[in-house]
């Protein structure tokens, strides 16, 4: 009988299941919005993850639970969403990287040893700025839809510095930017940028960069800026919304 | 699963000197019966005590309104009033609740409301704030304010400090006699301060009970057990409370008693307890078998220079000498000692908002002491203000910090 080992990440804006097996291989991923009924969703997910694996719930070993919710689910053990980022990562590149997770409600520079130890880590401070929140936000008031934001951004030809600390001041500095007549993608990719710089004064960043998190799925744009604005060497690994769901899934193959 | 926390048996004497001193103050405020002085928490206490007044502490009445967690109804009246929500929230937590007319003194204590004052003294060795929350009070009750301004920050102590400190709180002696109506008595005022130094030594010793591994005692019992050494040194309550907490705390360390039940970690905390997040953080801490066994705020009642045979210049020394007064290569290198002193794997850094004097995490020290091999942690918050405080982040923080240092 084949064991598989699940890893559920319940994060502010959506819920992530990974579904792996004794040689750690995917086998099955589900991600849902987190929305109220948080452990109803997590369910739902771990049953969509073990459907599409073929198995049943009789044939989970082991759950481990991350992200802002990890609490409020059942599982085996809880790791949190710091820890499950760098293991995620670390499966994909591993070697010595800095882990940088853009999310929904926060961002986090984790450094991962290159025995894939997490050594240190910074969260943002108590503010939306520069996280998915904030680029919902002022998508919504600019009425693009945010899927459209890489594409435009790429068709930029000018940087525009946009740099408010708060979510609210910068939708003003986007006004009087369109005010101003600056093209909408020139604009999008200064909101872009504005949410790499918020990272990367976060700490000191230097190496190899994995990003993570749903922000960089939705928003491949922003690997660009890293690259352009900041020369860094950057990797991203396959489904970058779910790894910290696989994170959390390879401490539970692992016990 | 919060791990099984052993009971502090002096807690019950504890209640009880709290209850005097609130008493004391009560009937002298409300019944007549004696002068009430206010005083900032390292201020000339001594000095107050030698007078016979009643002392009064508005920051304890901040800490108290932080943890019954009525600053959030009070602070909006003083940020209506013109006190910015930025600065100090044990100011406009205070202040906000004058305004208001409520305390939980009324509900704890008897009080039917904050003790009016005979006069106010301050000292800035901690901050200016305290400076300007005396005054408003000079202001609505028309009383004399009187203070010592301390030079700040110091580096090394030298003599020209402490003198001109010295003479500031000698001629303080003076306005006090006319609020009082009689002469200093210079032996009351040595009595005081060789008091309120053997409290200060006994609770040094109690603190440092917490170097034993596992530690018999945490930050968080240090920030109750506190409460003697910040509002009644200079009075014999006081060391005959430490006496009897020392006693517990060294049974504790001889029966290998823990804080917490299965100490993994034992870590260092920096910077202003979140007051209306004790006992979560307690709880917390608890859980993950993480012993906070130090912190620069407990240890910031230890004036070891004080010295009978000479008051005024012991006190000017020790009310200068204090770690929030100094440099931070001063802080830097106390706090390194104490890292080592207590075997702390770790420190938590708490960067409160409205409290940036007792924060030492914003002129990169954490980036130096982990360069030098101590692990830290900054965490946002605020003492009281918990507008400035996230439950879910600062949680995710302290348990990752904790993972991060048992993978190690």
């Amino acid at each position: 009988m084949t064991e598989y080992f699940l890893g559920i990440d319940i994060g502010s804006w959506s819920t992530k299941a990974v579904l792996v097996d004794g040689h750690k291989r995917v086998v099955g991923k589900c991600l849902r919005r987190s929305g109220v009924e948080l452990r109803k969703v997590a369910e739902e997910c771990r049953d969509e993850a073990l459907r599409q694996a073929g198995a049943t719930i009789k044939d989970l070993k082991r759950t481990v639970a991350t992200g802002f919710g990890r609490d409020a689910v059942s599982a085996d053990g809880v790791r949190t969403e710091i820890s499950c980022h760098a293991r995620g990562a670390f499966h994909y590149f591993p070697k010595e990287i800095t882990v940088i997770d853009i999310g929904g409600q926060d961002n986090k520079v984790i450094r991962v040893s290159p025995h894939g130890k997490h050594i240190s880590f910074k969260m943002n401070r108590k503010c939306a700025a520069g996280t998915g929140a904030f680029l919902e936000e002022v998508a919504l008031k600019m009425d693009i839809p945010l899927k459209d934001f890489t594409d435009l951004a790429r068709k930029s030809t000018k940087k525009l510095p946009i740099g408010a600390f708060c979510t609210v001041f910068t939708s003003t500095e986007v006004l009087a930017l369109i005010r101003k007549g600056e093209k909408k993608e020139d604009i999008v990719r200064g909101l872009l940028a504005s949410v790499a710089a918020r990272v990367m004064e976060m700490e000191p960043i230097t190496g190899t960069v994995v990003l993570t998190g749903g922000v960089i799925a939705y928003n491949p744009g922003l690997r660009d800026i890293f690259e352009q604005d900041y020369g860094l060497k950057v990797e991203i690994p396959p489904d970058p919304q779910f790894c910290g769901a696989l994170g959390a899934a390879l401490y539970a193959s692992e016990g | 699963m919060p791990a099984k926390r052993v009971e502090i048996k002096a807690s019950g004497a504890l209640k009880q000197v709290m209850a005097l001193h609130f008493e004391e103050i009560r009937q002298a405020a409300e019944e007549r019966k004696g002068k009430v002085a206010w005083c900032t928490s390292v201020g000339p206490a001594e000095l107050l005590h030698a007078f016979g007044f009643r002392v009064y502490f508005p920051e304890n009445h901040g800490a108290i309104l932080g943890t019954s967690r009525s600053s959030a109804d009070f602070i909006p009246a003083a940020t209506a009033a013109g006190y910015s929500p930025e600065i100090c929230s044990y100011l406009t937590s205070d202040i906000g609740g004058y305004l208001k007319k409520e305390t939980p003194l009324k509900k704890l204590y008897g009080f039917k409301g904050i003790p009016r004052p005979d006069v106010l003294v301050y000292n800035t060795n901690q901050c200016r704030d305290v400076q300007d929350w005396f005054s408003f009070y000079q202001r609505e009750f028309n009383v004399p304010l009187m203070g010592i301004s301390t030079p700040h920050p110091v580096p090394a102590l030298e003599e020209r400090h402490i003198k001109g400190v010295e003479s500031q709180i000698a001629a303080l002696v003076e306005p006090l006699e006319k609020v009082v109506g009689t002469k200093l008595d210079m032996a009351q005022l040595r009595k005081a301060v060789a008091l309120s130094r053997e409290c200060t030594d006994l609770w040094n010793e109690v603190l440092r009970t917490g170097t034993a591994v596992p530690s018999p005692l945490t930050f968080f019992d240090a920030c109750i057990h506190m409460g003697p050494a910040v509002v009644m040194r200079g009075r014999p309550e006081a060391v005959d409370y430490y006496k009897l907490l020392l006693d517990e705390m060294k049974a504790r360390v001889k029966d290998g008693v823990a804080a917490v039940e299965g100490e993994k970690l034992r870590l260092y905390w920096d910077g202003m307890p979140v007051w209306g997040r004790l006992r979560d953080l307690s709880e917390q801490f608890s859980s993950l078998r993480v012993c906070l066994v130090v912190s620069t705020y407990c240890n910031s009642w230890i004036f070891d220079e004080l010295d009978p045979s000479r008051p005024f210049y012991s006190m000017a020394k020790a009310y200068t000498k204090l770690f929030i007064n100094r440099t931070e290569q001063v802080k830097q290198e106390y706090i390194r000692r104490l890292v080592r002193d207590f075997k702390a794997d770790g420190i938590i850094f708490h960067d409160s908002k409205t409290c940036p004097n007792n924060a030492n995490s914003r002129y990169g020290m954490p980036q130096r002491l982990s360069k030098e091999g101590i692990p830290t942690l900054v965490i946002n918050g605020d003492l009281c203000d918990l507008r400035f405080y996230s439950d879910v982040q600062v949680r995710t923080s302290i348990e990752a910090f904790a993972e991060q240092l048992l993978e190690k």
